[in-house]
C-alpha cells in the first residue's frame, strides 16, 4: 500500500534524508528506531505532507497515487494519519467542533455523506471512553491545558475517529507514564486489522512490548541501515545505536 | 516667506467651504452662529494631515481627493437587517436625517425618550448643538466639521433605574452619494442599564459619512455600546465619539469595523466618576486597498477605575490597519488600571499595520501595560488542521475565526456574540 523509493530531502541546503526505501502492506507494523537526529521525525512530517522539506529524489506512492503531488489535507483523505509527537495547542478551536470538522472534510472529499450531529456525538463518546477522554476534555480549545499524556490520547482519538487506513505514530510513546502507556496502546492495537498498515516510530523498545511490529528499521543518518524482525529492537536496547551509526561516519 | 499664509486648499476642502457658502453660511439664528463658528476653526485649519500627530497614519487632506456634496433628503423602503437580536426599539437615519416612518420609538415610552431632529430644525437645539462642539476633548476638524454640516440627530435618555433586556438599534442608511452629518447624544441616567446595538450601512455609492456620537453614562450605570461598521467598499466612515463615565459606572463597547474603503473611528473615554470600569474592543477586517484607524483615548481622571482595551484585526491585500491608544492618567488618578492589547494577523505580504500605544501616567500607584503583536497565519497550526484532513481554505479560516473569537468571547454578551461570529464567518467566506 506504501511504497517510500530512494526518498531524499533536505531542508534549508542540510540533506536529511539520503535514500529512504520502506515498503508497507496492509496489516503490516513497522517500527521504526534511530538515535536523536537520524531523520525519523522528518520521514513522518514528509508523509504527511508538511510543506518545510525539499524533496530532491525519490517518491512515495500510496495506493498507487503519487503523495507528493497531494497537499496534507488530500493525504489525510487518502488515509493518511500522522499521530504528533507534540500535538499542537489551537485555543478558541473547540475540539469537539474540530473533531467533527475534520471527519466531514474526510467524508466530503471521499464523496460520502456528512455524519448527522446526533450520531457523530454518539460516535465520539464512544470511542472517548475507551481512551478515557473526558467529556470535560472534549469541551476544552483544541490540546489546550492538556497534559503530555492528555495530549497523545487526545492524538489516538482522533485516529480512531478518522479510521486512516496508515497510521503513522512519532514517538507516541514520549512523555508517557506507565498507565498512559498502556492505555494508548490498547487503543492504538484496537485499531490492527488487515487492511491497515502503521508506522511506529520510537526511540525506545518498551513501546514495542505493547505494541508488537512485524518489522523493524533501524534509521540512522537519513537512511534505513538495518532491517529485521521484533528481535532487532531488543538488541538496540541491549547494545544501542553505536554500531549504526558508526556505519556512515 | 509665510508658509501659514502659503497652504493649498484641497479640493475637498475648496468643497466643503463652499457647500457651506451655498448653505448654511448665511443663516442667522444661533444654530447658525454654531454653525459658523465650527466652519472658521476648520477653514483654519484645514483637513488633518500628516504633520498633525493625531493623524500621522491617517492623512485625511491627502486621502481625500475630491470634494463631496452635501447628501441629498432621500427616502429607502426599509434597512437591511441587522441580524437575530432581540431589539425594542428603532431608530432610523437615511443620509444623516432622522427617519420617523421607518423608525419605532413608541415601544419604548418611559423607558428611553427619544428627541430627534433634522436639518430644519430650529434655534432651540443651538444648545445641543454646542455641546457637540464642546464634547470633544481636543480640537478636531472632523468634529468641528459634524458641528458645521450636522443634518439630523437624536438624544436619547434613558430613564434611570430602567434595565433593558433587548437591545435600542440604530440603523444609519446612506444613499447615493455626498457626504452625511449625524448626531446622537445618549444619555443613560444612573442605575440604567442598555445594550445600543448601531448598524452603519450604504448602497455602492462613493459617499462620505461623518458622525459624532457623545455617550453620558451614569452613576452605576451600564452601557454595552455595539457598532456595526459595514459600509459600502466604496464609502468613507468618519467617526468621532466621546463618553463620560460617572461614578461606578460601566462602559462596555465593541466594534465591528467591516466596510468602507476609508475609516476613522475616533473615540475619547473620560473618567469622571470613581470605581468605574470601560472596556473598549474592536475586530477589524480588512481586505482590498482599505484604511482603517482606530484612535482612543483614556483619561483616567479620578482614582480607582479599570479601562481595558483589545483590539484585533485581519488585515489581507494591500489593506492598512492603524490602531492608536492613548491612556492618561492624571495625578489624582490613583489605583488605575489601563490594559491595551492589540493584535493583528497580516494575510498577504503587502498589508501593514501601524499601532500606537501611548501611556501618559502621572499617578505613582497604578497598573497600566500595553501590548501588541502583528504576525502571520501559524503555518504549525494550519498543518495540523490540514494534517486531519481539513482543506487549506477551511483550515484558515477556522484559525482567523478563532483568533478573533477571543474579543468576542471577552465580551460576553449573549445577546450580541452570535452575531458578531456570524457576520465575521460571513465576511471570510466571501
Amino acid at each position: 500500500m506504501l511504497e517510500i523509493k530512494n526518498l531524499h530531502a533536505e531542508v534549508e541546503g542540510n540533506k536529511i534524508l539520503r535514500g529512504i526505501d520502506l515498503t508497507v502492506k496492509p496489516g503490516e507494523i513497522h517500527a521504526i528506531m534511530g538515535p536523536n537526529g537520524s531523520g525519523k521525525s522528518t520521514l513522518s512530517y514528509i508523509l504527511a505532507g508538511k510543506e518545510d522539506y525539499e524533496i530532491t529524489e525519490g517518491s512515495i506512492t500510496y495506493n498507487g497515487e503519487d503523495m507528493l503531488e497531494l497537499g496534507a489535507d488530500e493525504r489525510a483523505a487518502a488515509g493518511m494519519f500522522l499521530a504528533f509527537q507534540y500535538p499542537i495547542e489551537i485555543p478558541g478551536v473547540a475540539t469537539m467542533t474540530f473533531l467533527k470538522t475534520a471527519l466531514n472534510a474526510q467524508r466530503a472529499a471521499r464523496g460520502e455523506e456528512e455524519l448527522s450531529t446526533p450520531d457523530f456525538m454518539k460516535l465520539v463518546r464512544e470511542k472517548a471512553a475507551d481512551l478515557k477522554v473526558t467529556p470535560e476534555m472534549l469541551r476544552r480549545p483544541l490540546n489546550v491545558g492538556f497534559s503530555g499524556g492528555e495530549k497523545k490520547r487526545a492524538e489516538i482519538l482522533q485516529m480512531a475517529l478518522l479510521e486512516p487506513t496508515l497510521c503513522i505514530l512519532d514517538e507516541t510513546d514520549s512523555g508517557l507514564d506507565i498507565d498512559a502507556l498502556r492505555i494508548v496502546s490498547e487503543g492504538v492495537n484496537k485499531l490492527r486489522s488487515p487492511e491497515r498498515g502503521m508506522i511506529v516510530i520510537t526511540h525506545y523498545q518498551r513501546l514495542l512490548d505493547h505494541i508488537v511490529p512485524d518489522v523493524v528499521h533501524v534509521l540512522s543518518k537519513g537512511k534505513i541501515v538495518k532491517t529485521g524482525g521484533k528481535e532487532l529492537a531488543l538488541e538496540l536496547e541491549a547494545n544501542g545505536y553505536a554500531d549504526y551509526v558508526g556505519e556512515e561516519a | 516667506m509665510t508658509a501659514q499664509n502659503q497652504r493649498v486648499l484641497s479640493a475637498a476642502e475648496t468643497g466643503f467651504e463652499e457647500a457651506f457658502a451655498a448653505t448654511h453660511g448665511k443663516q442667522s439664528d444661533g444654530l447658525g452662529e454654531a454653525r459658523r463658528a465650527a466652519m472658521a476653526r476648520f477653514e483654519a485649519t484645514g483637513l488633518p494631515h500628516r504633520r498633525i500627530e493625531e493623524y500621522h497614519y491617517t492623512d485625511l487632506k491627502a486621502k481625500l481627493r475630491s470634494a463631496f456634496a452635501l447628501s441629498a433628503k432621500a427616502e429607502i423602503v426599509a434597512p437591511g437587517a441587522v441580524g437575530e437580536v432581540e431589539t425594542q426599539g428603532r431608530l432610523v437615519f437615511v443620509n444623516g436625517r432622522f427617519d420617523a416612518a421607518l423608525s419605532n420609538v413608541e415601544a419604548l415610552a418611559g423607558k428611553i425618550s427619544v428627541s430627534a431632529w433634522a436639518e430644519e430644525m430650529g434655534a432651540e437645539k443651538a444648545e445641543v448643538q454646542a455641546h457637540g462642539a464642546a464634547a470633544f476633548p481636543r480640537a478636531d476638524a472632523l468634529v468641528d466639521l459634524n458641528t458645521a454640516f450636522v443634518q439630523g440627530g437624536a438624544t436619547i435618555t434613558v430613564a434611570g433605574g430602567e434595565k433593558l433586556e433587548k437591545a435600542l438599534e440604530i440603523v444609519h442608511v446612506a444613499k447615493g452619494e455626498g457626504a452625511s452629518f449625524s448626531r446622537i447624544d445618549l444619555v443613560v441616567e444612573a442605575g440604567a442599564d442598555v445594550l445600543v446595538l448601531e448598524s452603519y450601512q450604504g448602497d455602492s455609492g462613493a459617499y462620505l459619512r461623518n458622525t459624532l456620537t457623545t455617550l453620558e453614562v451614569g452613576d452605576n450605570a451600564k452601557l454595552t455600546w455595539v457598532k456595526l461598521q459595514e459600509e459600502a467598499e466604496s464609502a468613507t466612515h468618519l467617526a468621532s465619539a466621546t463618553a463620560n463615565l460617572g461614578k461606578g459606572a460601566e462602559l462596555s463597547q465593541f466594534l465591528l469595523d467591516a466596510g468602507s474603503g476609508l475609516s476613522r473611528s475616533q473615540f475619547a473615554v473620560a473618567f469622571n466618576g470613581e470605581g468605574s470600569n470601560a472596556a473598549l474592543r474592536g475586530v477589524s477586517l480588512l481586505k482590498g486597498d482599505s484604511h482603517a484607524d482606530i484612535t482612543l483615548s483614556v483619561d483616567h481622571k479620578v482614582p480607582e477605575c479599570n479601562s481595558r482595551e483589545y483590539f484585533k484585526a485581519i488585515v489581507d491585500d494591500k489593506a492598512r490597519s492603524v490602531f492608536q491608544g492613548q491612556i492618561l492618567v492624571k495625578p489624582d488618578a490613583q489605583k488605575t488600571d489601563g490594559q491595551m492589547m492589540v493584535q493583528s494577523l497580516l494575510l498577504s505580504e503587502s498589508a501593514e499595520v501601524n499601532v500606537k500605544p501611548e501611556l501618559e501616567i502621572f499617578a505613582d500607584d497604578v497598573q497600566c501595560a500595553h501590548g501588541s503583536t502583528t504576525g502571520e497565519i501559524d503555518e504549525d497550526l494550519l498543518f495540523y488542521l490540514r494534517a486531519r484532513g481539513i482543506p487549506e481554505k477551511e483550515a484558515r479560516k477556522i484559525l482567523i475565526l478563532a483568533f478573533l473569537g477571543e474579543v468576542i468571547d471577552e465580551l460576553d454578551d449573549e445577546r450580541v456574540g452570535p452575531l458578531l461570529t456570524s457576520r465575521i464567518s460571513n465576511w471570510l467566506h466571501v
